[in-house]
């Protein structure tokens, strides 16, 4: 049954591609009764996952919920290629995430969408993704996990692309394709690897999976190149694939240049689900990241996945507040965002980054539906300085986007972003090999509350300085934003210190509440710490931005105090111009290098061929014509002439031939004579 | 003169009387004549050979001679059947006349 999840929404896409452009009812009919019947299916198989797992409990035993469907898919000789599906808590509650969120954002997207003339290719599209998304999450095999991953790149490719008679879309759908192309070279690499090596690619196969103790402990005997073992090496090339999925510095340059795809795939795609997939995979194969650790508890595989994260946590933000679009500040967020859990991961194991993923996948689709109310309401602008006052124009827009705002700033006790943001920062302060993720991290949350407050200030309060004057949304859209802000606020208090069911879920333990899980050394002093700190970049960010309804034209008040530091923020620290001058350059120098080749040298070569064989059929020609025919007309003409001449002889008078035999006989018969006397 | 060299002078005389006959006359039925004169000549000298030869108590050679006139007989049947047919079809037994075989 388990299978059904990914195959509906899949199965609904096919049908919707064979529909006609007009049936627009029918088409928004199958995707959303697909991924609802997904949803279902999901929410049963949670519900599995929960009874099991209290059963296990109550036995005391010590294993985790897992439960795994496996096939043979090719054989070839003697080495089999396995496909299956598992279930167990991590995929439970990442199906249940990716079909609840993907049906809000289906049902906005009716209402997003309605004035679009694609509006059959658009769900189609949708389904194909949300399906694909479906089956990487389930899937307990890299390749099938490899296969689903394709395809949800190449549905992202086909949504940011979606408006292709915008060059600037069409630009970034390539972009994007390009860029997680790099990434998932590397992934691919790392596959073959772990096939040569362990002779499957099963995740979970009852003790001889691919990251099982038996072919992990295979895995850390082989030694790889720089004093790695194979385990870590291949744990770094998967993590590459993740990283470019997933946004992380140097392959996020394709994230921001997404936002060109209608706003809901925004949502759905490059901020809750999709870019979710490269730290789900992380989370996925963590059994491998994690072998060998050593005493602290590390690997070289985390720790460079901690530090790129950590790194990419930064970076990402500090971009985010220079900029004035508002899906593309909300973009820098994610790559942000993502940047966290990726550390999580890398310092705190499963649990950590993917409570942040799932709090993030929530709030994050709230804030992105509701930019996308925002733009719908000003008549598609997406610039924020020339928005403004827009809390009184659109109440609910700003009641829901503002409960986004905060949890995404991690604003104490009520939003799920602090305890999940604060997880984070627990693991990266108690961290082993050093103590800069952490502070890297706390000036990440510093900037996330600095650039959310400018971005609602900017929108939300002033005055109005756009053109045309704004309206709120239709229903349909705003019913998913009550949803989604009602699951911002609540989803945090599974994960708070004092009731971890997330993590006892995770790790397939009882959850217990108790109070003394604040008292912990340090915790309190952590929360108190990331409170000032998120307060006062709100309060920053306010005393800059709040009230002020500033000409868009003007220069930003940051720019005024640091016009250069600005330049490179506004400007995206000029990763894109450096690529372009470096990667971009080479392969257009290759790329004319090749075509000089091509023309002259190889050309040269073949039209030399050429010539030489043009050359060799005139000769060919010449000797037919003179030698050949020539022979044979000539021998037929000395045929018919000689033919004439024999032909005189043959007079027709009897008498003649008696003379001539006649006269032949005495000649004879005078040889005779003359032979015998001598 | 041997009664031999006598035989064998006669027929001589007698082909080349049949071989002028048969160059030198223009009528078919003459030059068949002229051919049964040679074949005759033939037969004289197969028969003057075996009269005078080795053997002459075997009967070899006038079988043979007459083998021969048997087969000139049937040559002069089917040689006077062709005259009469051209004869029939071109009005003519003149041989220099009948040279559509010509190449």
């Amino acid at each position: 049954m388990l299978w059904l999840i990914p195959a509906m929404p899949i199965i609904a896409s096919g049908i919707i591609s064979l529909l006609k452009q007009q049936r627009r009812i029918l088409s928004v009919a199958l995707a959303i009764g697909s991924l609802s019947f997904s949803l279902l299916l999901s929410l049963i198989a949670f519900a599995h996952v929960m009874i099991e797992r209290s059963f296990l409990i109550n036995i005391d035993s010590n294993q985790s919920v897992r439960e795994v469907v496996n096939f043979t898919w090719i054989q070839f000789g003697t080495s089999n290629v396995d496909l299956g599906w598992v279930l167990d808590p991590l995929s439970a509650i990442m199906l249940v995430m990716v079909s609840f969120v993907g049906l809000l954002i289906f049902i906005y997207s009716v209402g997003y969408m309605k004035h679009d003339e694609n509006y059959a290719r658009f769900f189609c599209f949708m389904s194909l993704f949300a399906g694909a998304m479906l089956g990487v999450v389930i899937a307990n095999s890299l390749l099938l996990l490899f296969m689903c991953w394709e395809i949800v790149g190449l549905t992202s490719y086909l949504l940011i692309g979606f408006w292709y008679q915008k060059p600037a879309a069409a630009a970034a759908a390539k972009k994007a394709f390009l860029t997680t192309r790099i990434g998932d070279i590397f992934f691919l690499l790392g596959i073959v690897w772990l096939f040569a090596q362990t002779g499957t690619l099963l995740f979970y196969n009852h003790g001889a999976g691919s990251i099982e103790s038996t072919s992990l402990s295979v895995l850390l005997t082989q030694p790889a190149a720089l004093g790695l073992t194979a385990a870590g090496a291949i744990g770094l090339l998967i993590f590459a694939g993740a990283a470019g999925k997933s946004g992380q510095f140097p392959l996020h340059v394709w994230l921001p240049d997404a936002m060109e795809g209608p706003t809901p795939v925004s949502a759905l795609i490059h901020a809750a689900t999709m870019v979710a997939a490269g730290v789900y995979l992380i989370a996925r194969v963590y059994p491998l990241m994690a072998a060998g650790a050593l005493a602290g508890g590390t690997t070289t595989a985390l720790t460079v996945v901690t530090w790129v994260g950590a790194f990419t946590a930064v970076f990402a933000a500090l971009i985010a507040v220079a900029q004035n679009d508002i899906k593309r500040i909300l973009a820098y967020s994610t790559v942000s965002q993502l940047g966290y859990m990726m550390a999580g991961l890398g310092m705190g194991g499963v649990a950590v980054g993917i409570f942040h993923l799932i709090t993030h996948a929530f709030f994050k689709a709230l804030l992105f539906l509701g930019a996308g109310s925002v733009i719908h309401g000003c008549n598609e602008e997406q610039n924020v300085r020339r928005m403004g006052g827009l809390k009184s124009d659109m109440p609910l827009t700003f009641l829901t986007y503002a409960i986004g705002m905060l949890a995404l700033c991690g604003f104490p006790l009520l939003f799920s972003g602090f305890w999940s943001k604060d997880g984070i920062l627990e693991v990266a302060q108690h961290w082993s090999v050093a103590k800069a993720p952490f502070y890297m991290l706390v000036f990440g949350a510093l900037l996330t509350a600095f650039y959310m407050t400018r971005q609602v200030a900017y929108v939300f309060f002033g005055h109005w300085r756009g053109g045309k004057s704004a309206h709120e949304s239709p229903t349909v859209m705003l019913v998913p934003l009550g949803i989604l802000a009602f699951f911002a606020i609540t989803l945090g208090f599974i994960g708070t210190p004092a009731w971890p069911w997330f993590r006892a879920f995770l790790d397939g333990k009882a959850a217990g509440f108790a109070w003394s899980g604040f008292m912990e050394p340090g915790l309190l002093a952590l929360m108190a710490t990331s409170t000032v700190v998120v307060f006062l970049g709100i309060g920053l960010a306010w005393k800059l931005y709040g009230d002020r309804s500033p000409k868009p034209t003007a220069p930003d008040e940051l720019e005024k105090a640091a016009p250069l530091a600005w330049s490179w923020l506004r400007d995206k620290f000029y990763v894109d111009e450096l690529y372009g001058m470096t990667v971009i350059a080479f392969y257009g120098w290759w790329a004319r290098v090749s075509n000089w080749l091509d023309r002259r040298v190889w050309g040269g070569v073949v039209a030399g061929v050429a010539l030489l064989f043009s050359l060799g059929a005139r000769v060919n020609r010449f000797l037919d014509t003179n030698v050949v025919d020539g022979g044979f007309d000539k021998g037929c003409e000395e045929l018919t002439v000689g033919g004439g001449l024999l032909s005189r002889v043959q007079t027709g008078r009897v008498q003649t031939y008696l003379r001539i035999l006649a006269l032949a006989v005495v000649a004879l018969a005078a040889i005779l004579i003359w032979s015998s006397r001598a | 003169m041997t009664p031999l060299a006598g035989y064998l002078l006669v027929a001589a005389l007698l082909f080349s009387i049949g071989l002028a006959g048969a160059l030198t006359r223009r009528n078919a039925i003459l030059v068949l004549i002229g051919i049964e004169l040679m074949l005759n000549a033939a037969n004289l000298n197969l028969i003057a050979f075996w009269r005078y030869g080795p053997h002459p108590e075997a009967l070899t050679g006038m079988m043979f001679a007459i083998f021969s006139i048997a087969v000139a007989a049937a040559e002069a049947a089917v040689g006077l059947g062709l005259v009469i047919q051209i004869h029939r079809h071109a009005k003519t037994t003149d041989l220099d006349a009948m040279n559509r075989m010509k190449g």
